[in-house]
Parts: structure tokens; C-alpha cells; sequence
């Protein structure tokens, strides 16, 4: 540690200026984990031991953990959950190229699209702006209601289109910003080469820009893969619903549990994934501006 | 959804701490003496009959002073609101004595106090529910009637077979819902819906073939409320476990033996009879299915 910030940043690059643990901190190191792990252990004990030694908690664990009802309601719920998986997949591939095609139509330039950018924008104000659960029941109970000739009723498939309408407005906002996120020097020199706007857009801008969002969009991922439950409203049997149906039936919460379960399941990989992907984007891109 | 789950959590962790602090008091026996003198009952208020329905409650269980509104529990009109008074009287409580709060569906089931002294809401009696709350006798028991618009595939059902393949929905929680499952046994699943409104919904565009549910409440959505829909069939609740509404206590509530000993006094009268003539249709001559 003799050298001076300066000599520090020619060897080590700009990392050199960051914050570093001292010398001290490492002698520590040792004894803050011990620190870290009683307390951890204390605080954790000390409230599972406040909750399992209370006079009630055999009244909660056998209406919110009960093994017997957790086994009970779990096929159902797991069957349930399964099409709450299905509608997910359909809907997500649905969101990510609709999106896609909103944020640029968004993103194109030049008077002559001036109607198609109201349109967009119109719509992303409008759906961003209507609770989901809304829509869902306009959507799934309006439009069956007009018995329009060849239009189908099944409130699956409105529910599911619902989602993919609502999320298509966010989504593209999520690319918008990836778009807007790309220098526009990329835009220029694109042009410059002779590619049309379209061809700018789409070979130039967007692969960068999709690469600059990912992480939202993976957090998209997370929050659809639980909004997909909505369509219970509609009276479909999703996994959520049928856990319900269980409670209902049975005045036990426990197939909230395992319906819980299951989603942490699908959600918590999904999460882990976003951490991983984002610090390795983050050290790729160290890499190459060093 | 994820939401609800995550209140139960928490509300777990509240009346757990709860719990811990004061409540010795409140699920003492009050009615130990074996007492049913107003003064001795075990009551969420003193002197006070505090009773929980549904919001909003629907007829003919309870309606309102000249039929043209309902939900109004107060005016002793439908046969919840007024089965409500006459207990109430048998017990020695005055009208004013009476007090409705609403609740709703996790108030009702969810462990620890309860701020009523009992709910009713056309709750089925069955065995898993014991387990978590106490019921009084049944007050009423019903049919299960299968509801449809006349040029539907179910209108001219006359055997449970007919309705294999039907797309049938009911509400969540009921008996009706069991009986779709568990006797119907229809190759598609039942849809389920939170509310009747929302049942009445997907039968009216098309969603659903059929809707069911109890009798009562089937002569009702007939009559006001879905234009053009009749009644297919009552169902022979032989082929079922009997649909018996009870009203609801907290688990371990003394105040059962009193509310059931009233209970027992306005059947043996006849005016539990009573009350069901006056709000409750039963024109009869309804095709009945049978398994």
C-alpha cells in the first residue's frame, strides 16, 4: 500500500479507486463472522422461540402448517400450478415480441409515423394506467358478453390475453428505455452506412439495447409468473385457486403453503439467475473497457 | 394471490404475539354456571348480541324493508336477519341489543378471537370446518338446484349422466361446489367462482352450461336476478350428504349450548317453520334428479 492512487490506478485500472477493506478488517474477518453468526442465530432463535412457545401456536400450525392438510391439498394445487406454468409460457413469448414491436414503433422517427406513435403511446398510457385485475374481468366477461360471431368465450384465453396486453405495455416501456440506453452515435454511424431507419433499429440498436434490459426483463419474468394467478377471477383452476378451494373447503390455510411453495420453486431460480446474469454482464463490460 | 398468503403469514405472526400478551380472559368460560340469563352469557360485548354477515348479504337470506333494496340486516327482513331476531328475543336480548357487523371470509376462519358472537352466512356444516370453528345445530337444510338458461345443453338434463359433460360452475366454499365434484363428477372441472355475482356472470356469457347452488338462493337468481333463467332440477340430497347451514362460532365458544337451546325452542314452536314459509320459497313441482 506505498504507492499513491495515481500509481495504483495505472496498475490495477479504475477498480483501484474503490473502496478496499483495510488491513484491519481482515485481521477481523474472522471474528465479525463468528459476531455475524451468533446474532444471526440469537435474533432467528429468539423469535422462533417466541412464536413456537406461545400458548397458540398448536392452533396456527395446525390451520397454516399442517403436514396432513399440506399432502392433502397438494395435488391439487400442483396440478393447478401447472397451468399457471403454461399460461406463463404463452404469455411471456407473447409479451416479449409485442413489447418489442410497441417500443419500436415507439422508437421510429419522422412525421410520417406520427399516427402509429399516438397509437402506441395512447395504448401505453391507457393499460398502464388500469389495474390488471380490471381489465382481467372486462376482458374475460365484456367481450364473451357481446357474443360476437367467431370471437371465443373461454375465460382462459382472455385471461391469458389480458396479461399479455397489460405486461406488453410495460415490457415495451423496459425496451424503451434499453433503446434510449444505446448511444446515439450507434443510431448515426448506422445511417451513415446507408441501413434504413427500420434497418438501424433493428440490427444495430435493439440487439444492444435487449442486452442492456435483461435483468428487467427477468424481473418481469418473476412478477408474471405470480400475476398469472389472476385469472382465478374468471373462475379458472389455477394453482392459487385451488389452494383457495382447499381453504375454503376445509377453513385451512396450509394449501396457501404449498401453493407458496411452488411458486418460490419457479421464482427464487429465476431471481438467482438475474444476480448471476447482471454481475457477469457487469464484469464483461469491465473486461472490455479496460 | 401471492398477497393473501402472505397476510396469512403475517397474521399467523400477529395473533401469535397477540397470543402471547393477555388472552387468558377472553377464551374463559363465561357460561360455566350453565347459566343462559343475558347477564351470564359469554358475549364479545356485554349486553350485546353481536352478530356477523356476509357484505354485501344477499336475499332471501337477508333483504331489506319493502323488498326494493337488500343487505340490510338490521330490518329483521330475510330469513338470516329475521332468524337472527327471533333468537334473539328467545334468549333475552331486545332488537336494540342486537348488533350486525360484516366479516369477511379470513376474518371468520382465521385462529384466535373473534370480535362476533357468531356468524351466519349460509355456512355448510361439515367435519373439516369443526376442527377449526364450532357450529350450532343447523338452522335450515337445502337442496342443491341446477340453474340454466332454457336452450342450454343442460336445460333438459334429467339424469346426473346428462350432466357428464356439462361445464357446470358454483361458488367457492359451498356445498354445491362438493356436489358438482364429488356426485355430478362432470369430465371437465367445475369452474369456481369468489361470489355468486361472479357465477351469474359466466352463466350469462356463456361460460358456464349451468350453475349450482341452493335451493333458496337458486328461486332467487331465477326470479330477479338472471333474466331468462330457470331452474333445470333440484337434486335429490339422498345421493349426497344434506346441505346444513349452521351458524358460526369461534372454537370453544360457550355460547352454543344457549344459541342451540333457543334454537331448539323456535323448531319445536313451529316458528323456525314459520320463517322459512315467509322468506324462503318452496313452490315445489321442480324435476328432481336423482343418482
Amino acid at each position: 500500500m506505498d504507492s499513491t492512487p495515481i500509481e495504483e490506478v495505472e496498475r490495477r485500472g479504475p477498480q483501484a479507486l474503490w473502496p478496499r477493506r483495510s488491513p484491519q478488517a481482515r485481521e477481523e474477518g474472522t471474528r465479525g463472522a463468528l459476531i455475524a453468526a451468533g446474532s444471526t442465530v440469537a435474533v432467528f432463535g429468539f423469535i422462533l422461540w417466541v412464536v413456537l412457545t406461545s400458548e397458540a401456536w398448536p392452533k396456527v400450525q395446525r390451520q397454516f402448517f399442517s403436514w396432513f392438510h399440506f399432502k392433502e391439498s397438494f395435488p391439487d394445487v400442483a396440478s393447478g400450478f401447472w397451468l399457471d406454468i403454461k399460461m406463463f409460457a404463452v404469455a411471456e413469448v407473447l409479451i416479449l415480441v409485442i413489447a418489442l414491436a410497441v417500443a419500436m414503433i415507439r422508437a421510429l422517427r419522422g412525421p410520417a409515423f406520427l399516427p402509429l406513435r399516438i397509437i402506441v403511446v395512447t395504448y401505453i398510457d391507457l393499460i398502464r394506467g388500469i389495474p390488471i385485475l380490471l381489465l382481467i374481468l372486462l376482458m374475460g366477461f365484456g367481450i364473451p358478453s357481446l357474443a360476437l360471431p367467431g370471437v371465443p368465450r373461454s375465460p382462459l384465453f382472455w385471461g391469458v390475453a389480458a396479461l399479455v396486453i397489460s405486461y406488453s405495455a410495460y415490457t415495451a416501456e423496459v425496451y424503451r428505455a434499453g433503446i434510449e440506453s444505446v448511444h446515439e452515435s450507434q443510431r448515426m454511424s448506422a445511417r451513415s452506412i446507408g441501413l434504413t431507419q427500420g434497418q438501424a433499429l433493428r440490427q444495430v440498436i435493439v440487439p444492444q439495447a435487449i442486452r442492456n434490459v435483461i435483468p428487467a426483463l427477468l424481473n418481469g419474468f418473476v412478477s408474471l409468473q405470480k400475476d398469472v394467478a389472476l385469472v382465478f377471477v374468471l373462475g379458472v383452476r389455477e394453482g392459487l385457486r385451488e389452494a383457495d378451494i382447499y381453504n375454503a373447503r376445509t377453513f385451512n390455510y396450509t394449501s396457501y403453503i404449498a401453493a407458496a411453495v411452488l411458486f418460490l420453486l419457479v421464482s427464487v431460480p429465476v431471481a438467482r439467475f438475474t444476480d448471476w446474469y447482471t454481475e457477469r454482464d457487469r464484469r464483461r463490460k469491465q473486461a472490455m473497457s479496460s | 394471490m401471492r398477497f393473501k398468503t402472505m397476510t396469512a403469514i403475517l397474521l399467523a405472526l400477529a395473533l401469535v404475539a397477540a397470543a402471547c400478551g393477555d388472552d387468558d380472559a377472553a377464551d374463559g368460560d363465561g357460561g360455566d354456571t350453565g347459566s343462559c340469563e343475558v347477564a351470564d352469557l359469554n358475549l364479545v360485548t356485554l349486553d350485546t348480541l353481536t352478530v356477523a354477515t356476509g357484505e354485501p348479504a344477499f336475499p332471501p337470506w337477508v333483504s331489506g324493508p319493502d323488498g326494493a333494496n337488500f343487505d340490510d340486516p338490521e330490518s329483521g327482513t330475510g330469513f338470516e336477519a329475521a332468524l337472527v331476531y327471533a333468537l334473539a328475543a328467545e334468549m333475552g336480548f331486545t332488537d336494540d341489543q342486537v348488533t350486525w357487523i360484516r366479516s369477511g371470509f379470513d376474518e371468520v376462519i382465521a385462529p384466535g378471537p373473534k370480535d362476533f358472537d357468531f356468524n351466519l352466512q349460509q355456512y355448510s356444516i361439515t367435519a373439516a370446518r369443526e376442527e377449526v370453528v364450532d357450529f350450532s345445530d343447523p338452522y335450515y337444510t337445502t337442496a342443491q338446484a341446477l340453474v340454466a338458461f332454457p336452450d342450454s345443453a343442460v336445460a333438459s338434463a334429467t339424469s346426473l349422466a346428462d350432466l357428464k359433460d356439462a361445464k357446470l360452475g358454483a361458488q367457492i366454499g359451498t356445498t354445491s361446489l362438493d356436489f358438482i365434484e364429488d356426485v355430478i363428477a362432470p369430465t371437465s372441472d367445475a369452474a369456481v367462482y369468489d361470489t355468486n355475482v361472479d357465477a351469474k356472470t359466466a352463466l350469462d356469457v356463456g361460460q358456464v352450461d349451468g350453475l349450482v347452488m341452493d335451493l333458496p338462493t337458486a328461486y332467487y337468481v331465477t326470479a330477479v336476478e338472471i333474466e331468462g333463467s330457470v331452474i333445470v332440477a333440484e337434486f335429490e340430497t339422498a345421493s349426497a350428504a344434506p346441505d346444513e347451514y349452521g351458524l358460526l362460532f369461534a372454537d370453544g365458544n360457550s355460547l352454543v349450548g344457549c344459541v342451540n337451546a333457543a334454537l331448539s325452542t323456535l323448531r319445536d314452536s313451529g316458528a323456525l317453520a314459520a320463517l322459512e314459509d315467509e322468506w324462503l320459497v318452496s313452490a315445489g313441482g321442480l324435476v328432481s334428479i336423482s343418482g
